[in-house]
């Protein structure tokens, strides 16, 4: 039950992108088509499941048992980085047909702010799912970072889905490219709002 | 060029909010009062001028293949020096800003001038280039902050305007963010278009 509400809460009440602001460069940048985005999503799930899980042992079993948690976020990043370049490498081993679908989108998640957002937040920030505030133990954090990547995923591809019907109409000079994109992703976060006290 | 073309085309011609339209996401996070935008503006601007004169200076000496892993380390040293002085100094700001004070490291705005300026261009430069683009983006997030502050919460940064009033909600939340930032690009681009 605990893990449903962490899900919903991550998908929809408080969605990584569209109610946290993390990942807006790719929301942005590759959502032009619904099969780009979808590829970028996949990709996304794959490395936030995975780096935040290995961030979250690292901080505990070795910055906080050293007592430096104040070198976070260089290791995070680096960590963030090697794993990344980790992944390509074994996914293009074993999988040649996966790589081929998420290679391109690999590099760029290493600067995708959701990837470390998510890796502080969890070890840093206290969470309320249905009981009292905590901090997330490790099966906690897996499925919220696995749900907050959902939840990215989600915002992309219906992102994505609106802006391939945008190309369609005529939209006035100065509102054409970001200024639009950005409107419709207001619109799209008022929707998601609605979302709000459901958990 | 000279230095103070440099500080002006970051402000103006290569903007980096509304006309590179990087750093997207501090730019509606943290911008749901004045302050906290020019906050985040000014802490973002730190870490540039630092991290730009740093790259120049070692530039040659990082070979060329592991360059982009070597900026972003000097860049994370700094972004830590910069959450623990915002954490002696200005605590409360610190914890407004919250989790965008680390994502500092990964603002594509500071990897993006690293790579395009001060890999090729003297300290100096890339200090005015810092300082350039750092102001462009204070100022672009002050303004985002002003509107949004004003249009949800009826103040000026921190002073209420109008007593009794609420204003709408939705400006200080995540939509009006993304909407204000729209319009406010289609302002900058006319005005500037039309000096060009």
């Amino acid at each position: 039950m605990e893990y449903l509400i962490i899900i919903i809460s991550a998908v929809f009440v408080n969605n990584i992108v569209l109610a946290q602001f993390l990942g807006i460069c790719p929301f942005l940048g590759v959502s032009n088509k619904v099969s780009t985005a979808t590829g970028m999503s996949a990709a996304v799930v794959f490395v936030i499941t995975l780096s935040t899980l290995v961030t979250y042992l690292i901080d505990h079993y070795i910055l906080a048992s050293l007592d430096i948690t104040f070198m976070r976020t260089i290791v995070f990043i680096l960590v963030i980085a090697a794993l990344v370049q980790m992944v390509e490498i074994i996914l293009k081993k074993i999988s040649p047909s996966l790589y081929q679908a998420l290679g391109i989108f690999l590099p760029l998640i290493t600067t995708n702010c959701t990837v470390l957002g998510v890796a502080i937040s969890v070890v840093t920030k206290e969470f309320t799912f249905g009981g009292e505030a905590h901090l997330l133990n490790l099966g906690e954090t897996v499925v919220y970072a696995a749900s907050s990547a959902l939840g990215f995923g989600v915002a992309m591809v219906l992102f994505a889905g609106i802006r391939e019907q945008l190309d369609l109409v005529s939209v006035p000079k100065a509102f054409k490219g970001t200024p639009i994109a950005l409107v419709t992703a207001g619109i799209l976060a008022m929707a998601f709002m609605g979302f709000s006290g459901l958990v | 060029m000279s230095k103070l073309r440099i500080i002006a085309n970051g402000i103006i011609k290569d903007n980096p909010t509304f006309i590179l339209v990087l750093g997207m996401c501090p730019t509606i996070g943290t911008t749901t009062s004045a302050i906290n935008g020019m906050g985040m503006g000014l802490a973002t601007t730190f870490v540039l001028i630092l991290s730009n004169v740093f790259i120049s200076l070692l530039a040659k000496m990082i070979p060329d293949k592991v360059r982009i892993p070597a900026y972003i380390v000097i860049i994370a040293s700094f972004v830590t020096v910069l959450e623990l002085l915002m954490q002696a100094y200005v605590p409360d700001l610190y914890a407004a800003l919250g989790l965008f004070i680390p994502l500092i490291v990964v603002n594509c705005i500071i990897l993006g001038r690293a790579e395009a300026f001060a890999n090729k261009n003297t300290p100096l430069d890339s200090a005015c280039d810092g300082i350039g683009i750092g102001l462009g983006f204070t100022l672009a997030l002050t303004v985002i902050g002003m509107v949004r502050e004003l249009l949800g919460n009826l103040s000026f940064f921190g002073m209420k305007l109008a007593e009794g009033g609420d204003g709408m909600l939705a400006f200080v939340l995540a939509p009006g963010g993304f909407i204000v930032l729209g319009y406010l690009m289609v302002v900058f681009r006319k005005l500037t278009q039309k000096k060009a």
